[in-house]
């Protein structure tokens, strides 16, 4: 069981925190110790609203091993407002209805769970806003 | 620099191999080669493979794979650049002997795949991407390939069913190569039926899961034709890397490291992509051969898929790719593919490839492997060599 990764990754999946460059500004997540920009390696905490945009979406129907009671599921890639791109699972959405640029807000879902005794892994999804 | 030739080939036909495991399929394949190059010692092994370790339980491949060819004694150790790893241990071999700190250097590439249950493979192969933000958001490595095609389409408005192209040329060409693993041909209905794996990447679209070794020996130029006629000259072997995430990318379409690889790769050899006879592209997935002629210089962004429905990527066409059936038709055995595609690209500049797949007039054959989505390039350019 790989609890120390879930634990020591909690600032990314429960509240997409990335980082900032203070000297260029540039935004990334996941965080980076130094400026894809400018190599500065002065980077301070920055978290992402969470709101954004579809980039490009899949559904999955052949999923990895742990992911087999969510088939079949939506995986995205998403635009947030800031700038900057992530991947991440789609929910509350028929797959049918998913489309490139649609627009999606953060929620804290569970991920996937390590059988009857193990982890249950929570983190980022993306859902339709509730609220337009 | 020393200038480096490969005066011998070997590999094992691409299949599920029930009843040979990584160190048999490596062992086959290093001797062949040895025969091949007529050499009873070599300086140093190295030896390319992704998931032994998670797959068969068995790490230390350097060490194995030397003790079992009879070589135990020589400098020998494994190279990992997930499915790009077998191009990255021939650029190591190179280095060695271009260097002059090993004359006679073995490059093997050797991948069992079909040890575990398909859904624990699924996993392993997976960990080509970000582990922690790919992976493990439940991404299989087919579903961010997948995001790519995806955007392809929608970004240059290419139909789904015209990808078909590379799947049809694939198999047509494996059919007459005993080592592939589908030697069956393909038709535009059977494709636009596949099952679906991660939309729209269906079945027909992705290379399948197999088993298999690939070897080459190396030495100076200088040396070659004392153990080979036809030795064929290593004109380029350059790796460029880019971001491990795809959303990373300013623009996931342009695989800025098939870019970087490439260009570097014709710097070295002195050509231009109009100079490339033939293509051995990484087509683990259609969408990859599409992205990689393009950033390869051989298309405009978003016309590969239209190069191959005109015919130009068959063995009488402009840029033939996948001559002995590709990544798709062959099989893709992940840490040996880069070797599978040196080995053939040497069988057509020596003219024995099977006549039904063999180029003519072949001076220089190009060979790229990715690991990845991208993130590691390896772009590989031999040269027929004339005696002087």
């Amino acid at each position: 069981m790989d609890i120390p990764r879930h634990w020591r990754l909690h600032n990314q999946r429960y509240k997409l925190e990335g980082s900032r460059c203070t000297r260029c500004g540039t935004l990334a997540f996941p965080p980076r110790p130094i400026c894809r920009v400018c190599r500065s390696r002065d980077m301070e905490p920055y978290t992402f609203s969470g709101r954004g945009t579809v980039y490009s979406y899949s559904v999955v129907y052949q999923s990895p091993e742990g992911f087999e009671a969510y088939v079949p599921y939506v995986v995205a890639l998403i635009d947030l407002e800031e700038g900057v791109r992530i991947t991440a699972q789609l929910t509350d959405v028929n797959p049918d209805e998913v489309y490139i640029g649609m627009p999606v807000e953060m929620v804290v879902r569970k991920i996937r769970e390590d059988g009857e005794r193990g982890l249950i892994v929570y983190g980022y999804k993306f859902r339709p806003p509730l609220t337009a | 620099m020393r200038d480096v030739a490969i005066v011998g080939i070997g590999q094992t036909p691409v299949r599920e191999h029930w009843d040979k495991g990584v160190r048999d399929l490596a062992v086959e394949a290093v001797l062949d080669a040895m025969a091949d190059a007529h050499i009873e010692r070599a300086d140093a092994l190295y030896v390319g493979n992704m998931l032994s370790g998670k797959l068969s339980g068995q790490e230390h491949l350097g060490a194995l794979i030397a003790d079992y060819v009879g070589l135990e004694g020589i400098e020998a150790v494994k190279v990992e650049a997930a499915c790009g790893s077998a191009a990255a241990t021939l650029r190591q071999a190179i280095l060695a002997v271009q260097s002059g700190a090993v004359n006679i250097a073995i490059a093997v590439g050797v991948e069992k795949l079909t040890e575990m249950t398909s859904g624990c493979t699924t996993n392993a192969l997976a960990m080509a991407s970000d582990g922690d933000y790919e992976a493990e958001m439940g991404l299989s490595f087919v579903a961010i390939n997948a995001l790519l095609m995806q955007r392809y389409m929608y970004e240059y408005g290419v139909d789904k069913d015209d990808f078909a192209a590379f799947t049809l040329n694939a198999h047509a060409n494996a059919a007459h190569n005993p080592n592939a693993m589908f030697r069956n041909r393909m038709t535009r209905e059977q494709y636009a039926n596949a099952k679906m794996i991660a939309s729209p990447i269906n079945l027909l679209d992705s290379s399948p899961i197999a088993d298999g070794a690939a070897a080459v020996v190396i030495m100076p130029t200088d040396m070659a034709f004392d153990f080979s006629d036809k030795p064929i000259r290593i004109a380029a072997c350059e790796v460029a890397t880019d971001t491990i995430a795809l959303d990373n990318r300013a623009n996931p379409l342009w695989l800025r490291g098939v870019e970087c690889s490439a260009r570097k790769a014709y710097r070295t050899a002195g050509i231009t992509p109009e100079q490339v006879r033939l293509f051995e592209v990484h087509d683990a997935f259609s969408i990859m051969a599409a992205l990689s002629l393009e950033a390869s210089g051989f298309a405009e962004p978003g016309t590969a898929v239209r190069l191959a429905n005109e015919g130009e990527i068959r063995r009488d066409g402009r840029i033939p790719i996948a001559t002995f059936g590709g990544l798709k038709g062959r099989g893709h055995p992940v840490g040996a593919t880069g070797i599978y595609q040196v080995v053939e690209a040497t069988l057509q500049l020596r003219g024995e490839a099977p006549e039904a797949l063999q180029v003519d007039d072949v001076d220089y054959a190009m060979a790229q492997n990715i690991g990845g989505s991208g993130a590691t390039v390896v772009t590989t350019i031999l040269e027929r060599l004339e005696r002087k």
